[in-house]
C-alpha cells in the first residue's frame, strides 16, 4: 500500500498503539466473518430445494434454547475480550503521564488553514508544524493543545496518531512522538466549509539539533535593511499600505493582523494556500493575485493589484526568510 | 366457501369502476385509506431515492480522478449535504413507513389504521418537507445569500450553521424540512404505536404477531424518543439565527458540542429506526422461502427491543473524536460493542431458519441473502469502528462511508428491493418479472461490492470524507475510480427495477391472493386488498394462521 498517509505504517507511539489494538480488531472480526459466512454458504448449498425432492414441508423447527444460549453467551465473551482491550489503548494514549522534556505546541483551526504557536519559545507559523523527534529511552513528545476559530476543523495526521477535533469554545489536547525525522502528510478531517479539501497538513519531524536550528531561525526577527533589494523595498511599502495587513502578520511591522496566516518566516516554509501549492515566486504571485483561481473558496480576497505590484510584493515576501 | 366468492365478485365489481382521471387524483390526494397512503409514501420515496442517487453518481464522478474540475467545491458540498439529507429524510423513513402503512393493519387484520386522517396528514406534512428542501435550489439564495441549496452536511454541525458561516437561507430550508419531516414522522409513529397495541384482530397476541409488526412498533417507538431531540435542536438553531440565542453560537459562548449531543442522540437510534424494519422483511421473506416457521420467534421479539433499548445509549460513539475523556468513551465503547449481542443473536437465528429447510431462490430471497452477507461485513466493521482508539483512525474517513452505505445500501435498501418483489404482487395484483429481477439483482450486487467494499480502503490510506477533490500520490487514485465504476453498476440495476415495477404493473402475471404459498394474514385476502382489507375480520390462533388453514393436520399452536 503505498500511501503517504496510511494507518497501518505507524511512526509515533499513539498510532502504533491503535495499530496493535486494530489488528486485534480485524483478527477477531475475520475470524467471525469466515465462520458465519462459511456457515450460510454450507447452509445455502446444503439445503437449497433440489427440483427432484418431494412437494412435502422440510420439519418446522421453532427454536432451541440451549442453541440460542451458546450464541448469546459465547459474543458476549468476545465483547468483554474487545472492550478491555480497547480500555487499554484509550489509557494509555489519554491518560499517559506527561514527561518533563514534552514541548508544548497551540493549534488553532481557521477556514482554512492551521495556525501553530509555540508559546514558550515565541514561535508562531502556519501550516507546517515542526517538532522534534522523539527518543523512547529520553521521550519529548509534543502536546497539541487545540481549538478552533471559527467552525469545527479535525487534526489527522494519520501515521503519527487518530484524530482530534479542534472546536471553537473548547481546548483538546493530544500528544505525538514521532520516531524517526521525516515528513508526515494529514488533512483536515471534519468538514469545515467550502476549501475543507484543500486545509492539508505537513508535519516535520527533526532530529533535535534540526529542530533547535528550526527554533532559532524563526525567533530571528525578519531583516529590516532591504537596501540591496529595490523591488522588496517597494514591496514592503505596497504590503504595510494595503489591506493586507488587516488580516496578517509579519513580526515587528504595522502588519498585524491575526485572521491570516502569520508571514513573518513565510519564505522557510515549502508550501502556500494550507499545503496543495508549492512555496515559488510564480505561485505566491498568482496567489496573491487571484486566491480562488488556486483554491476557490478561499477567504482571502484578490486585492485587485497592478502587475507591477503584484512583482514587487512577491520580491517583499520572498525576503520573509 | 360460498361466502367467499360472493366476497370475490364484489371485489371484482370495485376494481372494474372507472372514472376520469381527475376523480382518481382527487381521490388520492384526499384518501385516508392506509394503503393508499402507503403506496404514496413509497412512491414518494423512490422518486427521491432516482434524485439523490443521481446526486451520488455526481459526486463519484467528481472524485473519479485527482484534481478533477466536473464540479465546483460549493456544488459538491451542496451536492453530498442534499445526498444525505434526502437519502435519511425523504427516502429511508417515508419508504419504510409506506411499507409499514401497508402492510401493518393487513398483517394483523385490521381494517385500517387507528387514526386514519393523521395518517393523511402526516404523509402530506413529510411530503411538503421533502418539497420544501427541494425548493431550495431555486428558493435559497435570499437577499445575500451564499448558495442556492443547504451545504452544511447532513449532520449540520454548528458552528457551520450560524448565521455568519451561513449566510443565505439555504440552511433555513434544511432546518425547516427537517422539522416539518419530523412532525410527520411522530404523527405516523403514533398511529402504529396505537394500531398495533389496539387493533390487532381476535386471537392475535402479541406473542402471535408477526415479526415485520413488531419490529415497525419498536421502529415507532424509538421515533418518538429520537425524533424530538431534533426537532427541539431545529427550533433552537432558528432561534440562533433569527433571534440572537447562543445555543450554538461559539462566539457568543454557545457550545458546538452540544449540537452534536442532540443531533446523534437523533442520529444514531435513526440508524436503527432504518434498520429495523429491515430485519422485518427479512423475517417475513426467508422463512416462506426456507419453507420453515422463523427459528427463535421469542428471542427475536427480545433481541428487537433489546436494539431498540441500547441503541439509545450508544450516541457518543459519532463523537470519540471531540475529546470525551477517558471516561466517556470508554463507556461508549462498551454500550455500542454490547449492541452486537443482540444483533448476532438475529443473524445465529436466520442461520438456523435456513438450516434444514427448502431454500427456493426466488428474486425476494436471493436479496435477503445479499442483505445477510452483507449485513454480517457491515456489523462488524462497525465492531471495528467501536473501538474508540481505532475509530480515531476511521472516523469522518472513507472507512466510516464504506461502513454505514453497507448498512445502508448493503442492509436496508437490499432488503428492501426484496420487499418489495416479495410484496408486489399482494398490491398490484401483478407478480414483478423473474428475468428482470435477476437482472437488477446481478447488476445491483456486483455494482454494490464494487463501490462501497473498495470504499473501505481510501479510508484505510487516510482519505477523509466530504472532499471534492484530492492529489495524486497518496495511494487512493485507483480505490475512488473502481468506486465510481460500481456505482454505474448500481445506476443500471436500479433503472432496471424502476422499469421492472412499470412494465409488470402493465404486463406482469396474475398473482391471486398467495402467489408464494405464505403464511401471514396479507396473503388471506385478495390482491390488491379491498378498500376493507378483510370482509369478515380474521381470528389467529398462532403466529402462521394461513399454515394452520393449509395444514390442519399439523396445527403450528401446537408447538409454539
Amino acid at each position: 500500500m503505498l500511501s503517504p498517509t496510511s494507518i497501518f505504517d505507524p511512526a509515533a507511539t499513539p498510532a502504533r498503539s491503535v495499530f496493535g489494538l486494530s489488528m486485534l480488531v480485524l483478527s477477531v472480526t475475520l475470524v467471525i466473518f469466515l465462520i458465519v459466512a462459511g456457515l450460510l454458504l454450507y447452509v445455502l448449498i446444503r439445503y437449497r430445494h433440489k427440483p427432484a425432492e418431494s412437494e412435502r414441508e422440510p420439519a418446522q423447527i421453532y427454536g432451541s434454547n440451549q442453541i440460542e444460549l451458546s450464541w448469546t453467551v459465547i459474543p458476549i465473551l468476545i465483547v468483554v475480550m474487545l472492550f478491555l482491550s480497547t480500555t487499554r489503548v484509550i489509557l494509555d494514549t489519554e491518560a499517559a503521564p506527561r514527561p518533563s522534556g514534552a514541548l508544548d505546541v497551540t493549534v488553532i483551526g481557521h477556514q482554512f488553514w492551521w495556525e501553530f504557536r509555540y508559546p514558550k519559545l515565541g514561535v508562531v507559523t502556519a501550516n507546517e508544524l515542526h517538532v522534534p523527534v522523539s527518543d523512547p529511552a529520553r521521550p519529548t513528545p509534543t502536546y497539541l493543545a487545540m481549538s478552533s476559530a471559527d467552525t469545527d476543523h479535525s487534526f489527522w495526521v494519520p501515521r503519527l496518531a487518530g484524530k482530534m477535533d479542534l472546536i471553537p469554545n473548547r481546548l483538546n489536547t493530544m500528544w505525538i512522538d514521532p520516531q524517526s525525522p521525516g515528513l508526515y502528510l494529514g488533512q483536515c478531517a471534519q468538514y469545515c466549509g467550502t476549501q475543507h479539501a484543500k486545509m492539508l497538513l505537513r508535519v516535520y519531524a527533526q532530529s533535535p539539533e534540526d529542530f533547535a536550528a528550526w527554533i532559532k531561525q524563526q525567533q530571528k526577527p525578519v531583516a529590516q535593511d532591504l537596501s540591496g533589494n529595490p523591488s522588496a523595498v517597494e514591496g514592503q511599502t505596497v504590503f504595510m499600505h494595503s489591506a493586507c495587513i488587516n488580516c496578517h502578520t509579519v513580526a515587528g511591522t504595522v502588519a498585524t493582523g491575526r485572521f491570516g496566516p502569520d508571514l513573518t518566516h513565510l519564505a522557510s516554509r515549502d508550501t502556500i494556500a494550507s499545503g496543495p501549492v508549492q512555496n515559488t515566486p510564480e505561485n505566491l504571485r498568482q496567489w496573491i493575485a487571484d486566491p480562488n483561481s488556486m483554491k476557490p473558496g478561499v477567504l482571502m480576497p484578490s486585492m485587485h493589484l497592478n502587475d507591477h505590484d503584484l512583482d514587487m510584493i512577491t520580491a517583499y515576501l520572498t525576503t520573509l526568510h | 366457501m360460498a361466502n367467499g366468492t360472493v366476497l370475490e365478485a364484489i371485489d371484482q365489481t370495485l376494481e372494474l369502476k372507472r372514472r376520469p382521471p381527475l376523480d382518481v387524483v382527487y381521490e388520492w390526494v384526499s384518501t385516508v385509506d392506509h394503503k393508499k397512503i402507503g403506496l404514496m409514501y413509497i412512491v414518494y420515496a423512490l422518486i427521491f431515492l432516482v434524485i439523490a442517487g443521481f446526486e451520488a453518481v455526481l459526486m463519484r464522478i467528481q472524485l473519479a480522478v485527482p484534481n478533477n474540475h466536473f464540479v465546483s467545491p460549493q456544488v459538491f458540498n451542496r451536492l453530498f449535504t442534499m445526498h444525505g439529507t434526502t437519502m435519511v429524510f425523504f427516502v429511508g423513513m417515508p419508504i419504510l413507513f409506506g411499507f409499514g402503512n401497508y402492510l401493518v393493519p393487513l398483517m394483523i387484520g385490521a381494517r385500517d389504521m387507528a387514526f386514519p386522517r393523521l395518517n393523511a396528514f402526516s404523509f402530506w406534512i413529510s411530503a411538503f418537507g421533502g418539497l420544501l428542501l427541494y425548493f431550495s435550489y431555486l428558493g435559497g439564495d435570499g437577499l445575500y445569500g451564499a448558495g442556492s441549496a443547504p451545504d452544511v452536511g447532513w449532520f449540520a454541525y454548528a458552528p457551520l450553521t450560524a448565521k455568519v458561516f451561513s449566510p443565505g437561507h439555504s440552511t433555513d430550508y434544511w432546518t425547516l424540512s427537517i422539522l416539518l419531516t419530523g412532525i410527520g414522522t411522530t404523527g405516523t409513529a403514533l398511529n402504529i404505536v396505537t394500531t398495533t397495541i389496539c387493533m390487532r384482530c381476535k386471537g392475535m397476541k402479541l406473542s402471535r404477531m408477526p415479526l415485520f409488526v413488531w419490529l415497525m412498533l419498536v421502529t415507532s417507538g424509538l421515533v418518538f424518543v429520537a425524533v424530538s431531540p431534533l426537532t427541539a435542536a431545529q427550533i433552537m438553531l432558528t432561534l440562533d439565527r433569527y433571534l440572537g440565542a447562543h445555543f450554538f453560537d461559539t462566539q457568543a459562548g454557545g457550545s458546538a458540542v452540544l449540537w452534536m449531543h442532540f443531533f446523534w442522540i437523533f442520529g444514531h437510534p435513526e440508524v436503527y429506526i432504518l434498520v429495523l424494519p429491515a430485519f422485518g422483511f427479512v423475517n417475513e421473506i426467508i422463512p416462506v422461502f426456507s419453507r420453515k416457521a422463523i427459528f427463535g420467534y421469542p428471542a427475536m421479539v427480545a433481541a428487537s427491543v433489546g436494539i431498540g433499548f441500547i441503541s439509545l445509549s450508544v450516541w457518543a460513539h459519532h463523537m470519540f473524536t471531540v475529546g470525551l475523556g477517558p471516561a466517556g468513551n470508554t463507556f461508549f465503547v462498551f454500550a455500542t460493542m454490547v449492541i452486537s449481542v443482540p444483533t448476532g443473536i438475529k443473524i445465529f437465528n436466520w442461520l438456523a431458519t435456513l438450516w434444514g429447510g427448502k431454500i427456493i431462490f426466488k428474486v425476494p430471497m436471493m436479496f435477503c441473502i445479499a442483505f445477510l452477507f452483507q449485513f454480517l461485513v457491515a456489523g462488524l466493521t462497525g465492531i471495528m469502528l467501536s473501538s474508540a482508539p481505532f475509530n480515531w483512525q476511521l472516523s469522518a474517513s472513507y472507512f466510516v462511508v464504506a461502513h454505514f452505505h453497507y448498512v445502508l445500501v448493503g442492509a436496508i435498501l437490499t432488503a428492501l428491493f426484496g420487499a418489495f418483489y416479495y410484496w408486489y404482487p399482494k398490491v398490484t395484483g401483478r407478480m414483478m418479472s423473474e428475468t428482470l429481477g435477476k437482472w437488477h439483482f446481478w447488476l445491483f450486487i456486483i455494482g454494490f461490492h464494487l463501490t462501497f467494499d473498495f470504499m473501505h480502503v481510501p479510508g484505510l490510506l487516510g482519505m477523509p470524507r466530504r472532499i471534492y477533490t484530492y492529489e495524486a500520490g497518496r495511494g487512493w487514485e485507483w480505490w475512488n475510480l473502481i468506486v465510481g465504476i460500481g456505482a454505474l453498476f448500481q445506476t443500471a440495476g436500479t433503472l432496471i427495477f424502476v422499469y421492472n415495477l412499470v412494465r409488470s404493473y402493465h404486463r406482469g402475471e396474475i398473482a391471486g391472493h398467495d402467489p408464494w404459498d405464505a403464511w401471514t394474514l396479507e396473503w388471506a385476502t385478495p390482491s390488491p386488498p379491498p378498500a376493507y382489507n378483510f370482509a369478515v375480520e380474521p381470528t389467529v390462533s398462532s403466529r402462521r394462521p394461513l399454515w394452520d388453514l393449509k395444514h390442519p393436520e399439523d396445527q403450528d399452536e401446537n408447538y409454539e
